[in-house]
């Protein structure tokens, strides 16, 4: 379980996070949701202690982090496993590489094991035989699959994924959604999924917080989700469906073309 | 200026506050000493050919007195090889073609998130990926220095004997009169300061990368532009104090 209390954040006295609380609860999904440019991504670096907030703190089960000793710190980014919105491979590796690395690093782990846990891990996101690709050289659903390899390799504890679906196709999208909620109920890990699409609220959010210039102003679960009364909440409703809808016209569009 | 110097000077603190383990940084650095060795071996022989034998022809077309023996010819181009072309112009050569690769390198990192994937697994990022550039380019300048003057003096050799205005004799004479071993010392020194220099400026630009693909252009320019003034203004005071 994480906890954030009264997250503050600016940049150059611009107030990107006005003063965000919550609670993301284990072997859930946890989704932060909202537009372009509302802070989704400065309050996962917030938690994660990429960035430090002005004011507030984070709790990882029970325990402080921002804040807190070095090691103490240290310690839980140990458990810490990160996709990022670019899948952030490291460029001069091999795929292989790339998931052994955080072992290589953070445990000490014989080299056999080492290469075991790679493969399974390799295997639980379906990128069997994968293993000597060079990041240039697969598709951006297969980058995202390994970046989930990396972030699980060291058997973390939270998982924290920035736009998952981010330039993928909608199919794509959703298997890496629903691989992420299997991955998060299999190992009960806890997971916060940043994320503008309401396609992935619907298939796999269990707890959803809508953020809006900074501010936290729904909280729920998928269900009650159309029973808002929240007029940016319903807004962003209803652009979304927009979009979606127009899209759809316009593949239709293409088809017949 | 001042600003960005204080910065600079921050930036190399942070490389030694909380650092990766020795065997980590050293296996790195083994890496990246092969990459600035295979990346610049060659242009670094082109460019010290060269200089050589450009410096060989052109003392000659100078020295049309007969009364200084044309041995001088050798002796000329050893001096101004060792001592300034090989270690200064290798210097602004490996400006362009390591500094530019350190900065782009690190800045594409930074701004595709992988600098932030190595912070979130706990690791000092600055440190891990910025010191063993910096031990590989010292390790690695002094020899690329050590090669341009062996070739920069071959150079003035091939370049002063076939175009007939200096025999093998003469030449080989004038690269072994009054000979002062440290010369080589003082042009090592000053490689390994540019190896410092451009190593740690490249890296602190291409580190400090915020934006996108223009952004990273920016930084690798500004890392070269950045290292030759460096190394000019070091070239001068070390000169000044050593010699
Ligand atoms: N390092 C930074 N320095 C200055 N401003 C930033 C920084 N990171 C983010 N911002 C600003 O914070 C706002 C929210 O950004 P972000 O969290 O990335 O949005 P999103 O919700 O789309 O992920 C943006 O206006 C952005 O310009
Ligand atoms: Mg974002």
């Amino acid at each position: 379980m994480i906890e954030i209390h009264n997250i503050h954040k600016s940049f150059n006295g611009k107030k990107v996070l006005d003063g965000i609380s919550g609670v993301f609860e284990t072997g859930k999904t946890n989704l932060l949701l909202g537009g372009s440019g509302t802070g989704k991504s400065v309050l996962l670096k917030c938690i994660v202690g990429l960035l430090k907030p002005d004011i507030g703190s984070v709790t990882f089960d029970g325990t402080f982090f921002t804040n807190n000793k070095l090691d103490i710190r240290q310690e839980i980014r140990r458990k810490i496993g990160m996709l990022f919105q670019g899948s952030a491979l490291f460029d001069s590796m091999t795929v292989e590489e790339n998931i052994e690395f955080p072992l290589k690093m953070l445990t000490d782990m014989s080299k056999s094991d080492r290469k075991d846990r790679v493969n399974f891990c390799l295997q639980r996101v379906g990128l069997e035989n994968a293993n000597s690709k060079m990041p240039s050289e697969i598709s951006g659903g297969m980058k995202k699959r390994v970046g989930i390899a990396r972030a699980i390799a060291p058997n973390c504890t939270y998982l924290f994924c920035d736009e998952p679906n981010s330039g993928l196709d909608p199919q794509t999208s959703l298997l890496i959604d629903h691989l992420i909620k299997e991955i998060t109920e299999e190992y009960d890990i806890t997971t916060i999924i940043v994320t503008h699409d309401m396609n992935s609220v619907m298939e796999i959010g269990d707890k959803i917080m809508f953020l809006h210039k900074g501010k936290k102003l729904w909280e729920g679960t998928s269900d009650n989700i159309l029973d808002t009364d929240v007029k940016e909440f319903k807004e962003f409703i209803y652009s979304n469906r927009l979009m979606r809808d127009a899209k759809t016209v316009e593949d239709e569009r293409d088809d017949r073309v | 200026m001042l600003h960005h110097f204080g910065k600079y000077l921050f930036f190399l603190f942070s490389l030694v506050r909380r650092g990766e383990s020795v065997r980590v940084i050293i296996d790195k650095a083994f890496d990246e000493a092969i990459l600035i060795g295979i990346n610049s071996v060659f242009i670094v022989g082109v460019v010290s050919f060269f200089i050589g034998a450009v410096t060989c022809v052109q003392v000659s077309y100078n020295l049309v007195s007969a009364f200084i023996p044309r041995s001088t010819i050798g002796y000329m181009v050893r001096e101004m090889t060792i001592l300034e072309f090989a270690p200064t112009v290798i210097g602004i050569v490996l400006a362009g073609k390591v500094g530019s690769s350190m900065a782009s390198g690190l800045g594409t990192m930074q701004i595709t998130e992988q600098v932030d994937a190595l912070e979130v697994m706990g690791i000092n990022a600055a440190s891990y990926l910025v010191v063993p550039r910096i031990l590989a380019a010292l390790f690695m300048f002094p020899m690329l220095v050590v090669i341009a003057m062996f070739l920069s003096i071959l150079g003035g050799f091939l370049a002063g004997t076939l175009t007939g205005q200096i025999t093998a004799q003469e030449y080989i004479a004038g690269i072994r009169t009054d000979f002062i071993p440290y010369n080589i010392g003082f042009a090592l020194i000053k490689s390994i300061v540019f190896a410092f220099l451009i190593s740690s400026i490249s890296s602190f630009r291409g580190f400090n990368t915020s934006g996108g693909a223009l952004e990273v252009g920016e930084a690798s320019t500004g890392a070269v532009t950045d290292s030759v003034i460096a190394i000019l203004v070091a070239d001068f005071v070390l000169a000044n104090l050593l010699l």
